[in-house]
């Protein structure tokens, strides 16, 4: 027993770019929320090593300056020293790839049967979504087509290049499972906020399988050059 | 907004094809469909289950075109 919703905004939610942004959008799947905590993680030993690296660098910058210092060895050998720095280089890498390994296989385990199923066909261009889980024959039930509203149709406040006349609903906090497949040429159909970017190849059925968390809005642009109104302008 | 209550049903996760790369499920489905009608009959529903299962995995103009296959006799299945 699911209850369906949606939300129809007419400002530009927070699930779409902004303008010079620099972090990821917010979170709207469990996936995305996975990334972005790896993303985190790893910053933080990314600026570990740069500040470290910087740090040394600029003193050996500074200190062997051939006019004050014409000579530039010093030290030869240093047993302790060298073991160290061959140890525990090897060491942050592992607590990398620690949580990234476990982010990328936790995505591909199934743990539950979806409860609907979406084909996202992709189009040159626009795209075309099916809805066929209650179909009793082969007539599809539930089929329409997704165009970009272009720039001399928008309406105030709606984003540019982002919004479509007709939107895929889908419900919330449900397991979907999304056939992505292209009519054409390849595609790649992406969704920033919900952690989701997937090729469309041609005589190909890519499936990835989400859970939105919270209703809202959520925008994604082709990702996969396709020809000329790839970036429709 | 009223609460409606749906229960919503699709095909299953099918351990064979655990992979990114469905095209080999929604053609198995498929195949099996025909294969049961073949075997059991048209009448009997015992067949409908694989055919809601291709129906939900396959895109529409897949299975238009090998409907036309099969009755051209050029499916390239083995049915």
């Amino acid at each position: 027993m699911i209850v369906l919703e949606w939300l129809f905004l007419t400002i530009a939610p927070c699930d779409a770019a902004e303008p010079w942004q620099l972090g990821s959008q917010d979170a709207a799947t469990p996936m995305m929320q996975g990334i972005t905590d790896l993303h985190h993680d790893i910053f933080f030993f990314l600026i570990l090593i740069l500040v470290f690296v910087s740090r040394i660098l600029v003193r050996a910058l500074w200190h062997f300056h051939y006019q004050k210092n014409p000579i530039p060895q010093r030290i030869v050998h240093g047993t302790t020293i060298e073991i160290l720095r061959t140890i525990f280089p090897s060491i942050i890498p592992m607590f990398i790839a620690i949580p990234s390994f476990a982010l990328l296989y936790s995505m591909d385990e199934v743990v539950v049967d979806p409860a609907i199923t979406i084909k996202a066909i992709g189009h040159q261009w626009y795209r075309t979504y099916e809805y066929s889980d209650y179909n009793s024959s082969d007539e599809q039930s539930l089929t329409f087509d997704s165009y970009t509203i272009p720039e001399d149709d928008l309406e105030f406040g709606q984003s540019r290049l982002l919004e479509v006349d007709n939107r895929v609903v889908v419900p919330a906090k449900t397991h979907l499972r999304i056939i992505v497949t292209p009519a054409d040429v390849p595609h790649s159909w992406a969704v920033p906020s919900s952690g989701v970017k997937c090729d469309a190849v041609p005589g190909r059925l890519n499936q990835i399988s989400i859970s939105v968390q919270r209703e809202g809005v959520y925008y994604g642009q082709c990702s996969e050059i396709c020809g000329t109104n790839h970036a429709f302008t | 907004m009223a609460e409606i209550e749906v229960e919503l049903k699709t095909a299953p996760a099918d351990f064979r094809f655990p992979t990114t790369n469905q095209t080999r499920h929604c053609f198995t489905r498929y195949v099996e469909f025909h294969k049961c009608l073949a075997a059991k009959g048209e009448e009997s529903g015992a067949c409908e289950k694989f055919a809601k299962y291709y129906r939900s995995l396959c895109p529409g103009d897949w299975v238009e075109r090998w409907n036309e296959q099969r009755e051209t006799g050029t499916f390239p299945g083995p049915l």
